[in-house]
């Protein structure tokens, strides 16, 4: 078996203003469907996302077999509509985007299937993208000026990586999370303070009406390895705290003295008509205020203060060390309000550009894929139609 | 009219290209479950083999199931890729009838058994009048009681296919009415067959859009039976 995916770019049969490399690209690795049409890399023409959040929202977390269903449901609508957007046709499409690792293997089989048949039957060129390179590459789309070498972190629900971005395709990673990724960290937390899935954008929100420094959070340092991460014990630290309150107000309410906190405990977050849990399971009851005075916002403050002060403070520490002028963000939580503005502080007061994507490009989106799958066909770097999903792949890999 | 079709639903990855006139080609493979990384190829040579362009093919038949939820997945989403760009209508066919069909014309009862794991099995009942396919019992996910209480209840000759050879012991302790289990080169999925069954589902107004298709799973996920599981006791 020879075939390969080969197939004829379209630009020739093109008029003057139309010049450029057109690519069709497909994003399915977790719970977003997603395609897009992407202009030399970097101007979106369409980018088309269907989520199913509100589904897993059910299950306080991303079920593979329901994402999978739900992908061949929408991949079809979710692609038509790319093109149509774009105002442009499969023929005149230069080449056919995937991506095919890491992710979930059920949800990134359905797109790389999909992908692998549009591009046969359209005779075009396939090409396989890793995730986390196309959400490095939704930098170049929103900061068109923007080229390797720089330093980017990598953040996200599966991802926490400082990356060196040598040249496009090139990567090295020279720091990464020994236990929980960030996004994992931010998920886990929202959950046990009864705020639900996803993670990320509640805690966010809830964080800025709570005071950042009213708990402090250990940050964890790893002996030697100075660009790493480590947020289990944080996670420890968070769970920890609420345990003990829950202890003191059941104390409390046995002893029939402290009604407030017994109030608080049972259904003080109800009174004040927040869901507190039952719309999403494994999510836990969580009182607004504890017995210190503090609140649930201050908790939520303190903790993303935690996660956010030790990712700025060594992605700035290493790209001093390794010379770096540009320090780049990407991934899901790379559109963390807290973690944009400290990195944008601690960058410029040491003399270095900060950017990131805006938040439609942080999130898991087709457009970034086709930005990184540019790059890849420049380089000739073409598969053929054995390509397969690889849930584990690893950055860099080819 | 000429009609690509696929099963992708268990272990056999299986491709054909058939016509009213008879079966073109067909590449079966028994081997592993690596269908994402073996169908297409098998697609492309069959194609090749019959010199046909994708333009040539009028339909496109699918095991859509019931079967391994994965495999049905690598199918529907290269079926629904396929026919978006050719612009050609599916045709689902369930993949235990598709079974029955490799024996088209025995006048025996023929009960397809696909491993559901869970001590389950993706079954159904059917015959054959004058080379048609008559339907019986519905496809279902059963236990495998269940199904050989059917099969005695009818009380006809019965051949058994597809996964049979996992039952055999159970088969030979319940089943009261004569019967066979088919030979290896009749008892697996096998696109041709899908291909027979398909042309006349066709014939019938039975198909949909690629945008439209979707694999016919037969049970819910996990997770969602855990919950219901948790609601009906709370």
């Amino acid at each position: 078996m020879t075939a390969s995916i080969r197939g004829e770019p379209a630009s020739e049969a093109r008029p003057e203003f139309m010049k450029g490399t057109y690519i069709l690209a497909i994003e399915s690795s977790c719970d977003e469907t997603a395609a897009a049409v992407v202009r030399n890399g970097r101007e979106v023409l369409s980018n088309v996302i269907s989520s199913q959040i509100d589904l897993h929202t059910l299950y306080g977390g991303v079920v593979p077999e329901i994402a999978s269903r739900k992908h061949i449901e929408k991949i079809n609508p979710v692609i038509t509509e790319a093109l149509k957007k774009a105002n442009m046709t499969l023929a005149e499409m230069d080449a056919v985007a995937v991506t095919y690792g890491p992710g979930l293997v059920g949800s990134l089989l359905v797109g790389v299937a999909e992908a692998k048949a549009i591009a046969y039957a359209a005779k075009k060129p396939l090409i396989g993208v890793h995730h986390i390179e196309g959400h490095v590459s939704a930098n170049y789309i929103s900061h068109p000026d923007l080229e390797p070498p720089f330093l980017c972190l990598v953040v996200s629900g599966g991802h926490t990586h400082i990356v060196e971005v040598e040249d496009y395709g090139t990567y090295r990673i020279i720091g990464r999370t020994h236990d929980d990724a960030a996004g994992e960290a931010f998920d886990k937390i929202a959950r046990a303070i009864g705020l639900g899935y996803p993670g990320g954008p509640k805690v966010d929100a809830l964080a800025r009406q709570g005071n950042p420094e009213a708990i402090a959070f250990p940050r964890a340092h790893i002996e030697d390895r100075p660009y790493d991460f480590s947020f289990s014990g944080l996670k420890s630290a968070v769970l920890n705290y609420l345990n003990i309150e829950k202890m003191k107000s059941r104390d409390a309410a046995l002893r029939g003295t402290g009604a407030d906190a017994a109030d608080a405990q049972m259904g003080g977050a109800a009174h004040s008509g927040v869901p507190t849990g039952g719309d999403s399971e494994g999510t836990e009851a969580c009182p607004d205020t504890f017995s210190d005075g503090l609140t649930k916002a201050d908790l939520a403050a303190s903790f993303q203060e935690a996660v956010v002060d030790v990712l700025a403070t060594r992605t700035v520490a290493a790209a001093k060390a390794f010379g770096f002028k540009t320090v780049a963000i990407a991934g899901g939580v790379a559109s963390n309000s807290a973690l944009r503005r400290r990195m944008t502080d601690v960058g410029e007061a040491n003399g270095m550009r900060v950017v990131y994507p805006e938040p439609i490009l942080c999130t898991d989106n087709a457009a970034m894929i086709g930005s990184a799958a540019y790059y890849e066909f420049l380089r000739g770097n073409v598969a053929d139609l054995t390509l397969n999903a690889v849930p584990g792949l690893k950055l860099g890999e080819r | 009219m000429k009609i690509l079709a696929i099963d992708s639903s268990a272990q056999v990855a299986s491709a054909a290209v058939v016509t009213e006139q008879g079966c073109l080609a067909e590449y079966t493979v028994n081997h592993k479950k690596t269908h994402s990384q073996t169908l297409l190829p098998m697609i492309d040579e069959i194609l090749r083999m019959t010199e046909n362009e994708g333009s040539d093919i009028d339909a496109i038949a699918i095991a859509a199931g019931p079967g391994s939820f994965t495999g049905l997945r690598i199918g529907a989403a290269t079926v629904k890729g396929l026919a978006m760009v050719w612009d050609v209508p599916v045709i689902p066919v369930s993949t235990v009838a598709a079974l029955a069909c490799n024996v088209a014309g025995t006048p025996d009862v023929v009960c397809p058994l696909m491993d559901a794991r869970r001590s389950q099995v993706y079954t159904g009942l059917y015959g054959f009048q004058a080379s048609t396919l008559v339907e019986y019992s519905a496809a279902e996910c059963v236990g495998i009681a269940a199904v050989i209480d059917k099969v005695n209840a009818i009380g006809r000759k019965t051949v058994f296919l597809g996964d049979a050879d996992l039952f055999a012991d159970t088969l030979a302790k319940s089943v009261t009415v004569p019967y066979e289990t088919a030979p290896f080169h009749l008892a697996k999925q096998r696109a041709a067959a899908v291909g027979w069954l398909g042309l006349s589902l066709y014939r019938e107004g039975n198909y949909v859009s690629a945008e439209e298709f979707a694999p016919t799973y037969l049970r819910i996920s996990q997770a969602e039976r855990e919950r219901e599981e948790r609601l009906t006791k709370s």
